[in-house]
């Protein structure tokens, strides 16, 4: 038997952030919906945090449960906010999400406005608070994830996603089957399946193959399809990559 | 403890029933006590190419539900020595199998056979992953043509994954490739995929390949495995891949098409 009611544990989550550069309720739907259709397995019910630090035209988003009712429809789950402009804070305190700091602001902001009336007590709480704050930051980039290594083919149907790691296939994959990584994926085989490498949007992630055959290869969201890749390339080693918001392949050549 | 054998593909009509008994056949003609389970339960075959087919009285789902024994099921074959084969139900479906059912007519039969070949229906579904379930080496029926090759990759990845040996962490599924029907004409032709295309795609170590034969046909319509045919090329390559299965190492065969005859040139047959 356990006697206590809870445990409090600190823990560290992988989001997607969504930043709303200009609120127009109707292009935005379609704009959403474009993006999730490239990789519609991954957006299902992914938890979203909304940005609002570039929002050029905070006016318009004084309905923010519109925007929360967008993203619902579309099978996200938004989280909460960040970069909150001023004028927003109050309708964005009404919808009950959580209001995150932004990484530069860090959560220094409330508490100091209210200091001239508290007691040293209650300051030294609050600078205990922000002390631990800056620690878990400190540590989460130190704590590298470990890459996710495969050593038996990945098999028609199969799919292998390596969250928020590097993956490294040390055997073929076989037409049919997914592979997928926040990071870069190497394949000591054949591809002739489907890669996609900077799921999460990461446009530094490559792709690495021995031998390409691939139905699709994508880098962050990405694609090209086998029809479009460059036929001097076919059964070639590889490397794939990201160059503006085009699906480069590249020969890898050893010297 | 017996050698649990599964004979899967995915597709159907590859040869998965055919390739049972004749395998079966093989091992218990080479002194290994053997029995070959029919998985196929409401498309039951086995019985047929076995040509025991009016012998069945008790059947697998009979056994799993307890509502007759082992012994009473098992049908001893006439023709081989050490063969016995536990034909499927006709009238039930492939829910009519339990985990728990299925396990302990293996376990009950693993007291006193050598090996267990398991027939396995076609698909991926309850029926299919029952009979690979326990299974210690997998013989994979494919046929030389891209849909068959793809259900078999799909086949091996449910091998690796869904498996008893798998979901317990122990030693994989021992795999091998069976390439049936054959033929080498229309390979040259390009036709039909070669045996290196498919060893490529799949990646696992070939067990045989069977020539496309009209042996095979005329057998399984006789009730008599082909591999007792030892005059036919199907025959003789089943009985290849036995020996093969059984650790030998003999080259592979009937990979070439033959060349004719100038006489039979000149005759145009």
């Amino acid at each position: 038997m356990i006697d206590v009611n809870f445990q409090l544990k600190g823990s560290a989550i992988t989001v997607v952030v969504l930043a709303i550069i200009r609120y127009e309720p109707k292009s935005l739907v379609e704009e959403l919906k474009e993006k999730i259709a490239q990789a519609p397995q991954f957006f299902v019910n992914s938890p979203v945090l909304i940005n609002l630090d570039k929002l050029e035209n905070p006016e318009s988003l004084k309905k923010v449960a519109d925007l929360l009712t967008i993203c619902r429809e579309l099978d996200l789950q938004p989280l909460g906010f960040s970069g909150v402009p001023d004028v927003l804070l109050a309708p964005v305190n009404k919808t009950g999400l959580a209001i995150l700091p932004t990484p530069s602001e860090r959560a220094l902001k409330l508490p100091k406005q209210e200091a001239p009336a508290a007691e040293t007590v209650v300051e030294r709480v609050v600078e205990t608070v922000v002390e631990t704050v800056v620690e878990t930051v400190i540590e989460e980039r130190l704590v590298q994830r470990q890459s996710k290594v495969i050593t038996r083919p990945v098999r028609s149907g199969q799919q292998i996603y390596a969250e928020g790691a590097d993956l490294i296939v040390l055997a073929q994959v076989s037409e049919g089957a997914e592979v997928l990584a926040d990071g870069h994926i190497h394949i000591y085989g054949t591809l002739r399946g489907r890669a996609l490498a900077g799921v999460r949007g990461d446009e530094s992630a490559r792709i690495f193959c021995q031998q390409m055959e691939a139905e699709l290869v994508s880098v962050a969201g990405n694609f090209v399809l086998q029809d479009s890749l460059p036929k001097e390339l076919f059964k070639k080693p590889v490397q794939v990559s990201l160059q503006g918001e085009k699906v480069v392949v590249d020969a890898l050549v050893s010297s | 403890m017996a050698k649990i054998i599964v004979v899967t593909s995915g597709k159907g009509g590859v040869g998965k029933t055919t390739s049972s008994a004749a395998i079966s056949t093989g091992l218990a003609m080479r002194g290994h006590k053997t029995v070959v389970i029919d998985f196929d339960v409401g498309l039951r075959n086995l019985d047929l190419i076995m040509g025991c087919e009016r012998r069945v009285v008790y059947d697998f789902v009979n056994v799993v539900k307890g509502e007759s024994t082992l012994n009473q099921a098992l049908i001893k074959d006439k023709r081989t020595e050490g063969l016995y084969v536990l034909p499927a139900s006709q009238t039930r479906d492939k829910d009519a199998l339990t985990r728990e059912g299925v396990e302990a007519v293996i376990n009950e039969l693993s007291k006193d056979f050598e090996y267990i070949v398991c027939d396995s229906p076609a698909g991926i579904e309850q029926g299919a992953l029952m009979a690979l379930y326990f299974a210690d080496i997998a013989i994979v029926v494919t046929n030389p043509e891209v849909s068959s090759v793809r259900d078999s990759d799909r086949i091996l990845g449910i091998l690796q994954s869904k498996s008893r040996r798998a979901e317990q962490n122990l030693e994989p599924i021992k795999e091998h490739l069976l390439l049936t029907r054959y033929n080498p004409v229309r390979v040259e032709a390009g036709e039909m995929l070669s045996v290196n295309d498919v060893e490529e795609i799949l990646a696992i170590p070939l067990l045989g390949v069977i020539p496309e034969s009209e042996a095979v046909l005329k057998a399984s319509n006789q009730g008599t495995p082909v591999i007792l045919d030892e005059a036919t090329q199907a025959g003789q390559a089943y009985n290849d891949a036995v020996d093969r299965l059984l650790g030998k190492d003999i080259p592979h065969r009937f990979l070439e098409a033959e060349k004719k005859s100038f006489l039979k040139r000149l005759l145009g047959v």
